[in-house]
């Protein structure tokens, strides 16, 4: 009984607290920064350096007027925020932290597919915001979302095909001991695959360059510009949960995971004392000041040319990439 | 035959007419309110439409009431980013009007003004520019250089938009000491910062992907749609008026009037930078050049033009600014104001530029036009 039903619960209240905690404070990460790549100071004025921030923004965003449009479609309108946050919250059931079963939820042998699968759940809830909002920039925004869900899933999927060839396994943890036996991380072997993976999680994410759906100069807004208040506020943190999930299994798929750096030199066992959570998210931290960073300095693709990028580029690399794994593996 | 005829009766059932949509006048990149009534066939624009005249103050009827004096002061208010030049073109069509000779010194100094004016504006241009299409930092990399030409002009007049910045026969103030010095630090110190703005840009492929070959026009129809400026030179049509019909101390300068190859946005944008370069070179000239004397010629100090009319235009920021004047020579006010607006004119090319672009280029040729809609509505 305890095992079975307390000690998950417990673990689910933790992970899920500690990542909205940490979404809010990545939302101010990410202006401070951007603050900083643009000779700007960021907040500064709630806290000390602007650190609470991060609090205040919640509390604001939760005090504001919910507001629905007269003509929106109120059901859906009240689902679609809804039916994007999940999926990303949900993916974090397979996210393992460290190598003891105290450090993930669950291990399931589909772990990869699984996240495959819930984070294109995600999506739908831009098409259904945007749609039931009955407004036109927002269902212009949608249809965007559509078109680029297409254009980029494929590459991505074809691509984490060739890490599972490689691996041997669909499951997360089973991938990081992969990692841990050729004594290199995937990225180092799957270049080409660790940079498709990681524009695909960028036009996942809706992030700069990709962010047409949201594309604030363009369609002021895109999907949400009919959300205010709470509504809006779980658009947000599905947008800056789902960074942190593509950052995640960036970490874990092509960057070993919670294994320090060269798992198997003993030279540099002493390593070893910094706990293996440590190393995990501190390299998510990583990708996601890379996330930031990109943000910070490119302009954004149109999203003809996005769709051109999946279909023209991103898919035939993907597919050259799954081809010659495929020899490798077999002639070596 | 009725097999073959019944799905493409079906497919008119649906309804596939155009989605109208209202860009603005609130929207954040129709660069005030400007209204764009767009048609789309998905995401592509079939027509645009502009709507404008929400800022319209009525600054030519309000200038027929007032003194030729106090008339500098409304020219401010049109092209409320490039004041200075706004003030040149009116002074000098009323020393045009009254034949009044104005001390060389104020012209080097008008000079001077008109090209940091130019930079201020390229500037802001550069920024929101770039912001419409998506890179958010350059933006405030140009508000930063930005920031010194409006202290320097704040040091020279006390005002850091509205400048009030020229009289009819010369300036209202010489220059303070060591502001020379100034600018020509500022000077070293924007050729640096330009590169730095071209290294994220000019060569980044998203930018070139989203500015080549959209908005293309050419030579003969951008003379046709009365476009001036940037716009008219990106298409390859050598038209500057610093050069043509030099005004201020011009013609004394040596520079380039950078032209564009294909007419799209990446050409506006290029020769944009380079006119920034330009600029320096002509204020570095200015500066090392300029001559001792007064600034203000012999002009009564109740304005009283000689009965006649004259047109002046000069080479303001985003194009040819042009002045219309008519004096009856009795009133201390003129007859006829009548301005000729270079964003109102390049305006009109949008719905020319926007046509089978997408949604995503709409707010990229605004941008790539530069107007102000102080300007456009008056």
């Amino acid at each position: 009984m305890v095992d079975t039903v307390v000690v998950p619960l417990l673990k689910i209240a933790v992970l899920l607290n500690a990542v909205l905690v940490a979404v809010t404070f990545l939302v101010l990460m990410e202006r401070k920064v951007i603050a900083w790549a643009q000779s700007r100071l960021g907040p500064m004025r709630v806290g000390p350096y602007g650190i609470l921030q991060a609090l205040a923004d919640p509390i604001k965003l939760i005090l504001k007027e919910d507001i629905t449009p007269v003509k929106a479609d109120k059901f859906l309108f009240t689902l679609a925020p809804i039916m994007s946050l999940v999926p990303a919250l949900v993916v974090f059931s397979v996210v393992p932290f460290g190598p003891d079963s105290l450090y993930y939820i669950s291990d399931i042998n589909v772990g990869l597919l699984f996240i495959i699968s819930v984070t294109s759940i995600g999506v739908y809830g831009i098409i259904l915001g945007g749609w039931a909002s009955n407004s036109k920039y927002p269902l212009l925004a949608s249809l965007r979302a559509s078109a680029q869900l297409i254009s980029y899933e494929i590459a991505v999927t074809m691509t984490l095909v060739s890490v599972i060839l490689t691996a041997g396994t669909l499951s997360l943890i089973g991938i990081v001991e992969a990692q841990q036996e050729s004594g290199l991380w995937f990225g180092f072997i799957q270049p080409v695959a660790f940079v498709l993976v990681f524009i695909g999680g960028m036009a996942e994410t809706n992030r700069l360059p990709f962010d047409m759906p949201e594309a604030e100069t363009e369609l002021t807004g895109g999907f949400h510009t009919e959300y205010s208040g709470m509504r809006f506020s779980l658009f947000f943190l599905a947008e800056y949960a789902n960074i942190i999930v593509i950052s995640a299994v960036v970490v874990i798929i092509f960057f070993g995971g919670w294994l320090r750096p060269f798992p198997n030199v003993a030279a540099l066992s002493f390593l070893d004392i910094i706990p293996a959570w440590t190393w995990f998210i501190g390299k998510i931290f990583f990708f996601l000041y890379i996330f930031i960073w990109i943000r910070a300095t490119l302009p954004r693709y149109r999203y003809d040319q996005l769709m051109a990028l999946g279909w023209k580029v991103l898919i035939p690399i993907a597919i050259g990439n799954l081809v010659l794994t495929g020899v490798a593996k077999v002639v070596l | 035959m009725t097999t073959l005829d019944a799905p493409r009766a079906s497919t008119a059932q649906f309804d596939t007419n155009e989605l109208v949509l209202n860009m603005g006048p609130q929207h954040p990149s129709t660069h005030g309110v400007l209204r764009v009534v767009l048609k789309l066939d998905g995401e592509r624009v079939i027509d645009a439409d502009c709507v404008i005249g929400y800022i319209h103050r009525g600054v030519e009827k309000l200038c027929e009431n007032r003194d030729w004096t106090h008339i500098v002061l409304l020219t401010d208010r049109m092209d409320y980013v490039a004041a200075a030049t706004n003030n040149l073109g009116y002074v000098e069509a009323v020393e045009k009007l009254m034949q009044v000779e104005v001390p060389r010194r104020a012209r080097y100094i008008r000079t001077i003004l008109a090209e940091l004016q130019r930079i201020a504006s390229h500037c802001l241009w550069l920024g929101t520019h770039a912001m419409d299409i998506g890179a958010m930092t350059v933006l405030l990399y140009a508000f930063r250089e930005r920031e010194f030409i409006l202290d320097l002009f704040e040091e020279y007049c006390g005002a850091r938009l509205t400048y009030n910045s020229m009289r009819v026969g010369g300036l209202p103030l010489d220059i303070p000491p060591g502001w020379d010095k100034k600018v020509l630090s500022f000077c070293d110190l924007m050729e640096g910062k330009l590169d730095e703005y071209e290294t994220l840009l000019t060569n980044n492929r998203i930018w070139v992907q989203r500015t080549r070959n959209v908005g293309v026009i050419s030579g003969e129809e951008a003379i046709g749609l009365g476009l001036c400026g940037p716009p008219l030179r990106g298409s390859g049509v050598s038209r500057d008026l610093r050069k043509d019909e030099p005004n201020a101390a011009y013609e004394e300068f040596d520079f380039n009037v950078p032209l564009g190859t294909q007419g799209d946005t990446y050409d506006r944008y290029l020769i944009r930078m380079d006119e920034f370069r330009e600029s320096i070179r002509i204020i570095r000239q200015a500066v090392e050049g300029l001559p001792e004397g007064p600034v203000m010629g012999k002009v009564p100090r109740l304005l009283k033009p000689p009965a006649g009319e004259t047109y002046h235009a000069i080479e303001s920021p985003k194009g040819e600014l042009g002045y219309f004047l008519v004096s009856d020579g009795r009133s201390t006010n003129p007859y006829r104001f009548r301005v000729r607006p270079p964003s109102f004119c390049n305006l009109q090319g949008l719905k020319r530029l926007v046509a089978g672009h997408l949604v995503a280029d709409v707010v990229a040729l605004i941008g790539t036009i530069d107007i102000v809609l102080g300007e456009v509505d008056r």
